[in-house]
């Protein structure tokens, strides 16, 4: 995973609500095997009408993606992530996260950030009015800042370091292969195998 | 003081806990499909990884599948469902493939099994793992790379969710099922309700529910935005359980029932949030708009984006109403709908299908009517009982399990500007096949509106 430390870049702004991982990248785009070449899979449906935001080409080259509230709802799908990664986003700001796409996201080092619902429609606002608004995202600080704007966001110490350091969670886990172990022998004797 | 539920499962569970760092939790079982599995074997190949643990895993093909006889005709979905057979084949993963006895939707399977069972931690690389959770376990959905975590190391890395308990009180009227529970909950509380909680569904109503309900209230825990949902194992429970091939057997059977009679929130515990619904006054509920927050009584009409008081949501009802080409103020009951399906991980298990039967026995359909079990064992009870006959006869297409027209993936999809009563669990747009419009509804209300043609509640006929 790259690590993340702080990002500077332009924005997009996502004036939906309730963007279900189903829009970020419809099922159809699933059935790959790779990891790679989701990026045209990214909206697929929205970017059909060329009035969509991402074909704005005023907003062309954009890192960081701020949406309404209730981002990356619905499926599990790692997909959406991978999609908005290779598309070019480093960072998605929006008031609330689908739980499952926030945690998919810190796991593959796409920086979702949360910020209170009136300060991501500011920072819609101050984008659309200027596209080539530079935004900061510190992770170091926990801060986002445009213009004269300085917004604390909060995420946890361990996921901060994680990402900041770009670690592999499998790779920490496994350092403590013995405690597994341990835990494995104390397991209850009833619980169903699949063999 | 007391615990809830959760917190006595979740602390059963801690392998290591330390300052300042989530709690690493022994995952019991691992499901598996084809659709996000391929990148984490991957993973595993290039990292030099073995499967942890591939007797508490166990796979299955559900999302590719067509759900008529033959070979899957689409080149792409083949190669996966074929990947999934070679990476199980060489890490030593159990799975059940096409025409296989033990095939079938993923969250149908595990608790046909046995494999479900109270007090467990599960995990799939799928949302809809939360349906587990009926059992009285923590059961949730998970990303690529946590599946790739959980083969490799049978742990996965979390900070314990908050907790909320839903407290539904009365009874469910005739007629009033578990789904129109659910889509009512998530009406109330909005797709974002549940957002960093696990839910515990608690009540005279929730108690009085069958594990086929209470599966279905569970799985839909995820559409209003929570981690996972559960409700406390009780002699229902034990029953649906004994005798099934990977629940405990003679003594080991006491003595987890023994264990699984403390799985219950003590009575001085206190949880975050507390959400009260009164079961009594419900009706059957549909979605009108793109997300399942998006629901309403039967009865009702269409509502105006206008009566939002919330900018966001009142933008939200105007797109929604715009994809789903749809009108403020008209009746529900007149919206006119070219599909029904009738299955999936909400409502493709037995008591979904005899239910649909009951309604459609002896009349007919007037749209096309997909009715597809949720598990090939599924598909045997019920012909065993006659129901393919009674679907059949009314019209209805009879197909083999698979996920079907839930998700768009597979042949069985909406075209564009269809529009469906789905007893599924996303009326996203897009969901059942690009531009396809779809109203989530229980099996009994698709049942009814395959008769008429227009979305109907079984007391209309």
């Amino acid at each position: 995973m790259e690590a993340f430390i702080t990002h500077t870049g332009t924005a997009v702004p996502l004036r939906r609500s309730n963007v279900d991982t189903d829009q970020i990248i419809p099922a159809v785009w699933l059935k790959q095997v790779s990891r790679t070449g989701f990026e045209n899979g990214l909206f697929a449906a929205w970017r059909e009408d060329p009035e969509f935001v991402l074909n704005d080409a005023t907003y062309e080259g954009a890192s960081i993606l701020v949406s309404g509230p209730d981002f990356g709802t619905g499926s599990s799908r790692e997909h959406a992530v991978w999609a908005l990664q290779q598309y070019g986003f480093r960072v998605v700001i929006a008031a609330r996260f689908g739980d499952i796409f926030r945690n998919n996201s810190t796991k593959m080092g796409l920086l979702p950030v949360v910020l209170p619902g009136d300060k991501a429609a500011d920072l819609q606002s101050a984008v659309e009015a200027n596209p080539k608004l530079e935004i900061t995202v510190d992770l170091r600080e926990r801060q986002v800042r445009w213009a004269d704007e300085v917004v604390a966001f909060e995420i946890d110490d361990y996921t901060r370091w994680r990402l900041m350091e770009g670690l592999d969670d499998i790779g920490l886990t496994l350092r403590h292969a013995d405690d597994v172990a341990v835990y494995e022998n104390g397991r209850q004797p009833w619980l169903p195998t699949t063999v | 003081m007391g615990r809830t539920l959760a917190e006595k499962v979740w602390e059963q569970h801690v392998v290591r806990r330390a300052d300042g760092e989530p709690d690493l939790l022994y995952i019991d079982l691992h499901l598996i499909h084809e659709v996000t599995s391929p990148q984490a074997f991957d993973g595993l190949r290039l990292a030099g990884r073995k499967v942890r643990r591939p007797d508490l895993t166990i796979a299955t093909e559900d999302h590719n599948v067509p759900t008529v006889l033959g070979p899957i005709a689409d080149p792409v979905s083949k190669k996966q469902v074929e990947t999934l057979r070679k990476n199980a084949a060489e890490f030593g993963i159990r799975l059940h493939p096409m025409g296989d006895a033990g095939q079938g939707v993923v969250h149908i399977i595990g608790p046909q099994f046995g494999l479900t069972q109270p007090g467990m931690t599960i995990v799939c690389g799928d949302s809809h793992t939360s349906t587990h959770g009926a059992f009285g376990g923590i059961a949730f959905g998970i990303g690529t790379s946590e599946v790739e975590h959980v083969l490799a190391t049978q742990t996965l890395p979390a900070y314990r969710p908050k907790t909320m308990a839903i407290e539904v009180s009365g009874e469910l009227p005739p007629g009033v099922t578990a789904k129109d529970l659910i889509l009512a909950i998530i009406a109330k509380i909005g797709t974002g309700g549940g957002q960093g909680y696990i839910v515990e569904y608690r009540g005279e109503a929730v108690r009085e529910l069958s594990m086929e309900g209470r599966m279905t209230v569970c799985n839909m825990s995820i559409e209003a935005g929570a981690r996972a949902g559960m409700i406390a194992p009780d002699e229902t429970t034990f029953a649906y359980l004994k005798g099934r091939p990977h629940a405990p057997q003679g003594e080991a059977w006491d003595q987890a029932v023994e264990y699984w009679k403390s799985l219950r929130t003590d009575d001085d515990a206190v949880f975050d949030k507390v959400v009260e619904i009164d079961a009594s006054t419900l009706t059957p509920y549909v979605t009108w708009g793109t997300n399942p927050g998006q629901g309403l009584p039967l009865a009702e009409s269409v509502p105006s984006p206008d009566s939002f008081a919330d900018p966001v949501a009142r933008s939200a009802a105007e797109r929604a109403l715009d994809y789903m080409g749809l009108n403020a103020g008209t009746p529900l009951r007149e919206i006119e709908v070219d599909t029904v399906f009738v299955g999936s991980c909400t409502n493709g298990r037995i008591e979904d299908l005899r239910s649909a039967a009951e309604i459609l026995r002896g009349r007919q359909v007037r749209t096309r009517t997909l009715i597809v079990p949720g598990s090939m064992q599924v598909k045997l009870q019920a012909e065993e009982e006659g129901l393919h006959e009674v679907f059949k006869a009314a019209g209805a297409e009879w197909r083999e399990a698979g996920c079907s027209m839930c998700l768009g993936m597979n042949p069985d999809t909406l075209k564009p500007g269809e529009r469906s009563a789905s007893t599924s669990n996303r009326n996203f747009e897009g969901r059942q096949g690009k531009g396809g419009r779809t109203h989530l509804v229980s099996p009994q209300v698709a049942a009814a509106t395959a008769v008429t043609g227009r979305l109907t509640a079984p007391a209309d006929l």
